[in-house]
């Protein structure tokens, strides 16, 4: 026990600066992006980011906090942004004064109020029964939109004016890089609030409930109550991202809380690993490079997206966060650099093959897409015809080789591995 | 002495099968009560009737002189029933340290709250570090609890079952499995925490039951065929003949 009590006075005694290390970090990080990827195109793919962020993060206090799969958390995202860009419009019509940089606290006022209306009931289970009700719900909303013209505004959406509030500190939003530091600022606070609320009692206890239920219940939680306190919270930032999507963008449709949107929330944050805090957010930086970049050089994204989902459920479920975390004993035994060269070894045919098989899609894809007298095609710089055999050739070169050669470098990959995760240093590991 | 738990023509039934036919029985404040007898006496069941994983299909279950006859689980916990289950029932994931929390929290009055922060609360923290301590499983604490031995699994489940003060404790077969010295230190560890508590286990080493227990009841086919000192149940034809002779037999 005082063994317990000194690790706490030293915990208490450890300086600010190294105590929120992490935060500090971030914050840096937010404030210095604009610098570092000024372009538009930077700055319109950084806002997106960061409002996924918050809605990835809100999505996996369902899914990977409180074990609750949710087929459509884009509900709360789409109705706190139709939300948000009503008011918007209201402050643009004067019916009152409200400073727009706060227009999200709407979005995740509307978020708030659905999930608890909608989680009174569907929180009762887990499992099927909540993933069902959410699918349900889900294309209730979706439906909704279509037929409640006067809040949902049809097919086209409501769209606003994000420039018109009182201005704060000179900054209007007419900029994108003014929207950018508003979306930076909310995307620090709700990260922050997220976290806060995993380490608190309703939080650890959601960990709880996930792990089993059952359990829960006979140390006097209802399991019923602690799902629907993380549902309601997970709804309130889910709107507050909404919110940042309408000011981001100034129009919302009935695209934003259908069934593809909870889709991709849920790709984001299964991709990034769901048993991680961080993992929702890398899973949302991904997503948004990929879609934002990727989709400039072809247009088959969606389907590499699908199968590094494929890929992430099959062989990595912890997801990309999970695999980074794989490397940490490596790491604190000092030993990365030993497995720098297995790694080459068994990345480069691999890309080869990865590089074959994109090859393949995109060329199949210009033969059934393009007009029958177009046969040119241009696949990362490089020219050439679809109907002459080489590109064909070294197509298939590409895969059967570097497929060839990637399988037979495998057992050497797990010899070096093993190496460097040797459990002689077992204590090391233990102690942290 | 005032009466723990009271039981009235319990009843369960799955379908046509009744798997308890009619037990009464009242447990003392501070009793330590054993309960025996064959597999598939429905052990295990009057367990989960009592504490509320199963509804009652007749009877009434009493605690503290209160009705607690079909509420939740929670509910009944609240009221100061807690229990542990034969199959090991942890939260696998989570570190023992976090375990133990878990079954203090409720205790300790923060209920569903989101405006305390866990690892702020240092006289929550403080006692979870000493129940460990008491369950020795203090150099353990930061691994996930799946990863324990066994017997270290069912020492930390008993330490979740014990950790929010409930006076009475209820513990399914806590030391199945366990090896001559493991179960040695088991009931080292049970007679410690449950010291001025009232203790009502289910066992099948006698030797731990007539070692441990003030009274026994003997359970067969869903109905208590004697309930007494350990000393008149040893001694008991009928129980002989229902349970113990066909024990020696095996």
């Amino acid at each position: 026990m005082s063994e317990i009590a000194k690790t706490a006075a030293a915990e208490n005694s450890v300086p600010f600066v190294k105590r929120y290390a992490v935060w500090i970090g971030f914050f840096i990080m937010l404030m210095a992006m604009p610098f570092i990827f000024s372009s538009n195109i930077g700055l319109y793919t950084m806002n997106l980011m960061g409002i996924f962020i918050i809605f990835a993060l809100s999505y996996n206090m369902l899914l990977g906090q409180g074990g609750m799969l949710s087929f459509g958390h884009a509900v709360y995202f789409g109705l706190g942004g139709f939300m948000s860009v009503h008011f918007m419009n209201y402050i643009e019509d004067g019916a009152f004064i409200f400073p727009m940089w706060l227009l999200p606290i709407f979005g995740g006022l509307i978020g708030l109020v659905f999930a608890i209306i909608i989680g009174s009931f569907s929180t009762r289970k887990a499992g099927t029964v909540f993933a069902m009700i959410s699918l349900g719900v889900g294309e209730l909303m979706a439906a909704s939109s279509l037929i409640f013209v006067a809040f949902f505004g049809g097919e086209e959406g409501v769209s606003g004016d994000r420039t018109m509030g009182p201005p704060l500190f000179g900054f209007d939003f007419a900029q994108d890089i003014q929207v950018y530091y508003l979306i930076a600022a909310w995307v620090f606070v709700s990260v922050f609030l997220m976290y806060l609320f995993s380490r608190t009692p309703a939080g650890r206890m959601a960990n709880a409930v996930r792990d089993n239920a059952e359990r829960a219940e006979f140390v006097g939680y209802s399991q019923r109550k602690v799902r629907f306190v993380s549902f309601c919270i997970s709804g309130f930032f889910a709107g507050i991202a909404g919110g940042l999507f309408a000011i981001n963008f100034e129009i919302v449709t009935e695209e934003n809380l259908n069934a593809l949107t909870s889709g991709v929330v849920l790709l984001m944050a299964f991709i990034g690993g769901v048993g991680f805090f961080v993992g929702p957010i890398i899973g949302a930086v991904v997503f948004t490079l990929l879609q934002s970049i990727l989709s400039n050089y072809t247009d088959i994204w969606q389907l590499y997206v699908g199968v590094l989902f494929v890929l992430t459920v099959m062989y990595a479920p912890h997801g990309l966060t999970g695999i980074m975390m794989m490397h940490t004993p490596a790491f604190k035994m000092k030993r990365l650099g030993s497995l720098l060269v297995p790694y080459l070894r068994i990345g480069i045919p691999t890309v080869c093959f990865m590089a074959g098989i994109a090859g393949f899609l995109e060329s199949i894809h210009h033969v059934r897409g393009a007009p029958v007298d177009e046969t040119m095609m241009s696949l990362i710089g490089i020219e050439f015809s679809t109907h002459s055999v080489t590109p064909w050739i070294v197509i298939f070169l590409l895969t059967v080789v570097g497929g060839y050669l990637a399988k037979t470098q495998v057992s050497q990959f797990k010899d070096a591995w093993d190496t460097a995760n040797d459990p002689n240093a077992d204590s090391e590991g233990a102690s942290s | 002495m005032s009466v723990a738990i009271e039981l009235q023509d319990l009843r369960k039934s799955f379908g046509p099968t009744e798997i308890i036919r009619g037990v009464d029985l009242q447990i003392e404040k501070g009793e330590r009560h054993a309960i025996i007898g064959p597999n598939g006496a429905g052990k295990s069941t009057l367990f989960h009737l009592i504490s509320g994983r199963y509804n009652l299909s007749g009877g009434t279950v009493h605690l503290h002189g209160e009705d607690i006859s079909n509420l939740p689980p929670y509910e009944i916990y609240r009221k100061g029933l807690s229990r542990s289950f034969q199959v090991t029932n942890i939260f696998p994931n989570m570190s023992v340290f976090e375990n133990v929390r878990c079954g203090l929290m409720w205790a300790k009055d923060y209920k569903y709250s989101f405006w305390h922060l866990v690892d702020r609360e240092h006289d929550l923290n403080h006692k979870t570090a000493q129940v460990i301590e008491e369950i020795g499983l203090t150099s353990r604490q930061h691994i996930p609890a799946g990863v324990l031995t066994y017997a270290e699994q069912r020492a930390l489940e008993i330490g979740i079952s014990a950790a929010g003060g409930a006076d009475v404790i209820m513990l399914d077969e806590p030391t199945a499995g366990m090896s001559h010295s493991e179960t040695d230190q088991a009931i080292e560890l049970i007679r410690k925490i449950t010291e001025g508590k009232t203790l009502v286990m289910v066992e099948h080493d006698m030797g731990v039951v007539f070692d441990v227990a003030d009274r026994i009841s003997v359970l067969v086919y869903g109905e208590i065929i004697a309930c007494d000192t350990p000393e008149n149940i040893r001694n008991s034809k009928a129980v002989q003949e229902a349970y113990l002779g066909a024990e020696a037999e095996d």
